[in-house]
């Protein structure tokens, strides 16, 4: 994909209902193949973004490009997208076939075309042998694949899907993310879908564009985006985060110091180009925190052995778990009074029984853990 | 053991209490009674409404012959055909309009709209009196022409009716079947037709029942608009049942009644039982 054509631009867009700003001035390149995913809260502008590239909002300011073609202005009929929408849409007084086939009868495919492209668009979304199917007949996931090939059948540049898992029970919306992934690869199109959900968005995004407020706070590929999240928005919306202030002591090309009080002094063994004394902040995600007993934790901290003395250590004591299963989730006090998430997965039977409530236990984390954040 | 062995009746089994079964079976009773007696009198071979005397066919030849009733009722089922027609074109384009477009003044359209439900009827009997008295709105003319002065008075009063209830039906759309439509490339006008027209249909025809009925048996305001030679059925059978309830009115409205049942039984076969239930 390192040679690939932009087939969306996004040129300083805005979108303004009366007052309210929401999309401000976005700018974004979504590239030819790609599964684009546009992430962030509910009333962020994402849903609105997607809209009008579908031409069913048109922006206050700024440009949409289709494969090269402004589409400013262009009324959604006649444009070379299509969109899977949350309710799916399907029409309810047609057959399966018959809603599969309206786009291609609008357009005025011949009859013969029209069925076998049909058959084909129903094999790819495994609803095959449906076709006489009334809407009413089916469950909401087959009904979400009718709306998926009524989408694919026309061969759009690209597909729109707004928030296509959302009304789906967790179990079927996990199969539906690996089965949109594969139908993605299959088909070669671009894939633009809008969602508030992390976890749909980093397992089936080739990017993600984090939406805050109208504006991208980042865009980036889903590790990154969870690795290396640019603000304390993009930290805490994707994933569990701790977040704790700080003032930048040290800041060298391969290391780095941040002095946080409300849990320790922070190493890092990288820099991070801040000016020296700003103030900055730590974002440390749970899973990367080791949890111990007092004392048998030096010899797990000598083993590491990436951070200074009295560096990247903290101690708490228990005062919430919740026993998820696969890991264990605690809520720490520090000892600056301070709160702290930390996860242990349960790597043997009697795992959750290693620590309870009230148990005063230390931490410490990976010198190349926490990410420092200046905004 | 078996004979005590009844299963409790559980709190939603309603066709299974007593007293529901008896508040139904009334409900039905009076409800249908009186039109079962019309019915069954009308072939009572006796000159008076009271007392069965045998069964005979003759008054339904009677009320066949008389060339006034019979034209009455043509008289009643063109005014009732037209007015349906043209309330139904009137008051689903009302509707969508109303559901579909925000403007200025909207509620006192709305409001002005609905006014010929709520005023009395003959308030707006006497309205129409003098008003086509004022316009002199020509009473003269052949027919079909002379119904046009009733058949405007029930386009009025009917269209509201249909504008309502299709309206309710509209409350149900999903207005994404119809960016769907226009995202695969249909215009406004085959969305409209393709998509919004069947989510319709079922309002529609609900409508047009209403319509020929309400036109079908309205009185007042007919009475008030009709010009001396436009008798329709129910002001002719006022005039007939001054003199004696004769079974030849009972033959006359037994015919209507099967009339519109045939009707009603129909449009619902045409567009299944299913969809007019999902007039929700």
């Amino acid at each position: 994909m390192t040679d690939a054509q932009p087939i969306i631009q996004i040129r300083n867009v805005s979108k303004r209902f009366g007052k309210v700003t929401a999309v401000d001035n976005v700018t974004l390149d979504i590239m030819a193949g790609e599964f684009f995913v546009l992430l962030g809260p509910s009333g962020c502008g994402k849903t609105t973004l997607l809209r009008m590239i579908a031409g069913f909002e048109l922006p206050t300011e700024g440009q949409i490009l289709i494969d090269g073609q402004d589409v400013s202005n262009v009324p959604p009929n006649k444009r070379p997208v299509n969109m899977v929408f949350q309710s799916y849409a399907v029409f309810p007084h047609m057959s399966v076939a018959d809603n599969v086939a309206y786009g291609l009868k609008i357009r005025g495919v011949g009859r013969g075309e029209r069925e076998e492209r049909v058959r084909e668009a129903l094999d790819l979304v495994k609803l095959g042998g449906f076709e006489g199917r009334m809407p009413d007949q089916m469950s909401g996931g087959q009904r979400q694949r009718v709306a998926l090939a009524r989408s694919l059948v026309m061969r759009p540049k690209v597909l729109l899907l707004d928030e296509p898992l959302s009304a789906l029970d967790a179990k079927l919306r996990a199969q539906m993310q690996f089965e949109l992934s594969d139908l993605q690869d299959q088909v070669g199109i671009t894939f633009v879908t809008v969602t508030h959900d992390q976890d749909e968005a980093l397992s089936m995004a080739s990017r993600i564009a984090v939406i805050n407020k109208g504006e991208v706070a980042q865009l980036a590929g889903p590790s990154d985006l969870y690795e290396y999240p640019a603000n304390r928005f993009v930290a805490d919306f994707v994933g569990s985060v701790n977040i704790f202030e700080g003032k930048l002591t040290l800041d060298e090309p391969d290391r780095a110091a941040v002095d946080c009080p409300g849990i320790s002094k922070v190493y890092l063994n990288h820099g991070v180009t801040g000016p020296h004394g700003a103030d900055v902040w730590i974002a440390l995600r749970p899973e990367k925190i080791y949890l111990h007993v007092p004392g048998e934790g030096k010899a797990v901290r000598a083993a590491a052995q990436d951070a200074p003395d009295g560096h990247n250590f903290a101690r708490g004591v228990i005062k919430g778990m919740s026993y998820l299963g696969d890991i264990t989730l605690y809520e720490i006090k520090l000892d600056s009074g301070e709160m702290i998430r930390v996860s242990r997965p349960n790597l043997s039977r009697h795992d959750q029984e290693d620590f309870t409530w009230d148990d005063r236990v230390s931490m410490h984390w990976r010198a190349d853990s926490p990410v420092v954040l200046l905004g | 053991m078996a004979l005590f062995n009844r299963t409790p009746v559980a709190p939603l089994e309603y066709t299974r209490k007593a007293w529901m079964r008896g508040w139904v079976g009334a409900t039905m009773f009076f409800l249908y009674a009186p039109l079962l007696i019309l019915m069954v009198f009308s072939f009572n071979d006796s000159k008076r409404n009271v007392v069965w005397r045998g069964f005979t066919l003759k008054y339904y030849e009677k009320a066949m012959e008389n060339d006034s009733l019979v034209e009455a009722m043509v008289n009643s089922l063109t005014i009732a055909g037209l007015a349906t027609v043209f309330s139904l074109v009137l008051g689903a384009l009302a509707a969508v309009m109303l559901w579909r477009f925000r403007f200025p003044l909207k509620g006192a359209v709305e409001g002005t709209m609905s006014l010929p439900i709520i005023v009395p009827e003959i308030c707006l009997g006497v309205a129409f009196l003098i008003f086509f008295a004022k316009i002199e709105w020509p009473t003269d003319l052949p027919w079909p022409l002379n119904l046009s002065a009733i058949t405007i008075a029930h386009i009025t009063f009917c269209f509201p009716f249909v504008a309502m209830v299709v309206r309710s039906r509209l409350e149900s759309f999903n207005r994404e079947e119809e960016e769907a439509a226009k995202d695969l490339g249909a215009s406004e006008w085959q969305t409209f037709r393709d998509i919004l027209l069947p989510h319709m249909k079922p309002g529609l025809i609900a409508g047009a029942l209403l319509a020929f009925t309400l036109s079908l048996d309205d009185f007042v305001i007919t009475f008030f608009t009709s010009g001396p030679d436009t008798i329709t059925f129910p002001v002719k059978v006022y005039s007939m049942v001054r003199f004696s309830v004769t079974p030849e009115v009972n033959a006359a409205s037994t015919i209507l009644i099967i009339l519109t049942i045939v009707l009603t039984a129909v449009a619902l076969k045409l567009q299944g039982v299913k969809a007019i239930a999902e007039t929700h």
